[in-house]
């Protein structure tokens, strides 16, 4: 490598790394203008903060007090983790379930999960969301029940897709030795499972940690995610305080890209996954 | 041994389909229903045909705008996002130094929500604009290429790396082989590469158009519809018709059928040009 890479190849790592410098470039000003005051992102968004526009850590007090940040990271946190959790338990005794007893009504069942997939959110939001306020699920809990609903379509796929794959004669013997159903369920089906179901946790972990819609309408105003919470820093007529902006931005993007650093390899494979198959 | 599993219906398939009736079918069905409604709290609704059908179109001519709005940007966009995205796949495939971090750094902001993003864009765009005394809200031309850097800067790495890994997935003989006979890197690309990984060009294809049809949050936090509905698109347009005019649910919930319809047809069609390739092959 050292020394003999060919002309062609140098010019292409500097074009990368220009690029890459333009892509990280939006996180890195935002950075910066955490630190200005509000005034100054507007009127010098590219400069360094510095004497008059430095304003020290005040956009993360102010930003911290008016978002509410850390219960909404609480919320998020809770949401997403409790949600991915029943998810994946939920929707692989499904798809087991309609993978292995044939019939009528587990065709239905798998073509409407199917179908589920492709239909936008925006088609069920407004009668979801009457629902989830009649039934009490509109808090913490009952979301949970929304997002095992409306996530189950993609993870039944994916796991029935791959139970598919998997020789029955496994099941066959455990069962045969005299375990039953649940048993041969999670001690011999579980486990092989592993793979796809760190796939379907990275997809929903990313789908239900951003997402914005639901938890807005259905407890939006009494527990804040994240999202919610960074939205309604905008006030009733547009007016927002880029700086508190910038500060909450910025605590947004760290547990993001912490997660990013750490599963990586995962999350490379999963959406990997996830794109293929759905 | 299906038998025995038969009886566990409750145990193993009642938990998902509970919360799937909740959250999706009974919703859909309803939706459906009261796309047929005038209602504005769906206890009174009472049957009005395809009346909401026509007032989608009729009351205003925003519904029509964003269509042709979301259009025009999901044709840009796809296009700009897999040219890119190809272009960086095949970069990082050759042996340069730095291809891991550069693909780390290339993904990254296929994590960060809409609604993050959408900010974070909005104060890199109104600060550029600043120099020429304007703001994003002023022109929708301006919202409309901000989205679509946006949409790039989002989208650009998460296909990248399903090119690099549909590029890493041709036999290096045949490579090694059209080396031997003398052949160009364009012929290369043209005879090899490019009908190699065909397959993932389909599926990226489809997956930046339905990205670009659903956008929502990015639409909200980045421009908000302004100026006045001009960059609003179908999901934003669907939204503001259910909750910010009261009275008109009904056609909200006409508009979404048609959204739904719409996106779906892509899905489909999707899954058409997929399934007739396996046949081929």
């Amino acid at each position: 490598m050292k020394g003999k890479m060919k002309k062609s190849n140098c010019i292409l790592f500097l074009l990368m790394l220009v690029f890459a410098v333009f892509v990280l470039l939006p996180i890195i000003i935002v950075f910066i203008n955490s630190f200005k005051g509000r005034l100054f992102i507007s009127s010098e968004p590219f400069s360094i903060p510095r004497g008059d526009s430095f304003v020290g850590l005040t956009n993360y007090t102010q930003g911290l007090a008016r978002t509410g940040f850390f219960s909404a990271f609480g919320y998020s946190l809770w949401i997403t983790v409790s949600s991915v959790i029943i998810i994946l338990l939920f929707t692989s005794m499904l798809a087991w379930y309609i993978t292995r007893v044939k019939g009528i009504l587990t065709q239905i069942i798998y073509y409407a999960l199917v179908f589920s997939m492709i239909v936008p959110f925006q088609m069920v939001m407004f009668t979801m969301s009457k629902i989830a306020n009649m039934l009490h699920l509109d808090n913490p809990i009952g979301i949970i029940v929304l997002y095992v609903g409306f996530g189950a379509g993609m993870a039944s796929f994916m796991f029935s897709g791959f139970i598919k794959s998997i020789p029955i004669a496994l099941e066959e013997a455990a069962m045969i030795d005299g375990a039953s159903p649940v048993t041969t369920f999670f001690s011999v089906v579980l486990p092989m499972l592993k793979s796809t179901a760190v796939t379907i946790a990275i997809l929903n972990t990313m789908w239900i940690w951003n997402d914005y819609l639901m938890p807005y309408l259905t407890i939006g105003t009494d527990y804040r995610t994240i999202p919610v919470a960074i939205q309604y820093l905008r006030g009733g007529y547009g007016s927002v305080d880029m700086g508190a902006m910038m500060a909450m931005l910025v605590l947004a993007m760290i547990p993001v890209i912490v997660f990013y650093l750490v599963c990586q390899k995962h999350i490379i494979k999963g959406v990997l996954a996830g794109a293929v198959k759905g | 041994m299906e038998k025995s599993i038969r009886k566990y219906f409750a145990l193993f398939a009642l938990p998902a389909l509970v919360c799937f009736l909740i959250a999706f079918v009974i919703p859909f069905v309803w939706g459906l229903v009261l796309s047929f409604c005038e209602f504005t709290n769906i206890t009174d609704a009472t049957f009005v045909g395809l009346s909401n059908y026509v007032r989608a179109f009729t009351v205003d001519n925003y519904f029509t705008h964003a269509f042709f709005f979301t259009l025009a940007f999901a044709i840009v966009s796809v296009i700009t996002i897999n040219i890119i995205a190809f272009a960086l796949a095949l970069a990082l495939t050759r042996s340069i130094p730095g291809t891991n971090a550069y693909r780390t750094i290339f993904f990254m902001p296929n994590l960060i929500g809409g609604i993050v993003l959408g900010w974070i864009w909005q104060v890199i765009i109104n600060g550029v604009l600043a120099y020429f005394e304007k703001t994003i809200a002023v022109d929708a031309a301006y919202g409309f290429w901000g989205l679509v850097i946006l949409m790039n800067w989002q989208n650009v790495g998460y296909m990248m790396v399903i090119y690099i890994a549909a590029i890493q997935n041709i036999p290096t003989e045949m490579l090694e082989a059209a080396d031997i006979d003398g052949a160009s890197y364009w012929v290369k690309l043209r005879k090899i590469i490019i009908p190699a990984v065909m397959p993932s060009i389909t599926i990226c294809l489809f997956l930046t158009t339905t990205n670009g049809f659903k956008l929502y949050d990015q639409n909200l936090a980045l421009t908000a519809g302004n100026p006045n509905h001009q960059t609003e698109m179908l999901a934003l347009n669907i939204f503001n018709t259910f909750y910010s005019r009261i009275g008109f649910e009904g056609v909200g919930q006409a508009k979404a059928v048609i959204f739904t319809i719409l996106v779906a047809s892509i899905s489909l069609l999707q899954l058409y040009t997929t399934r007739k390739r396996e046949y081929e092959n």
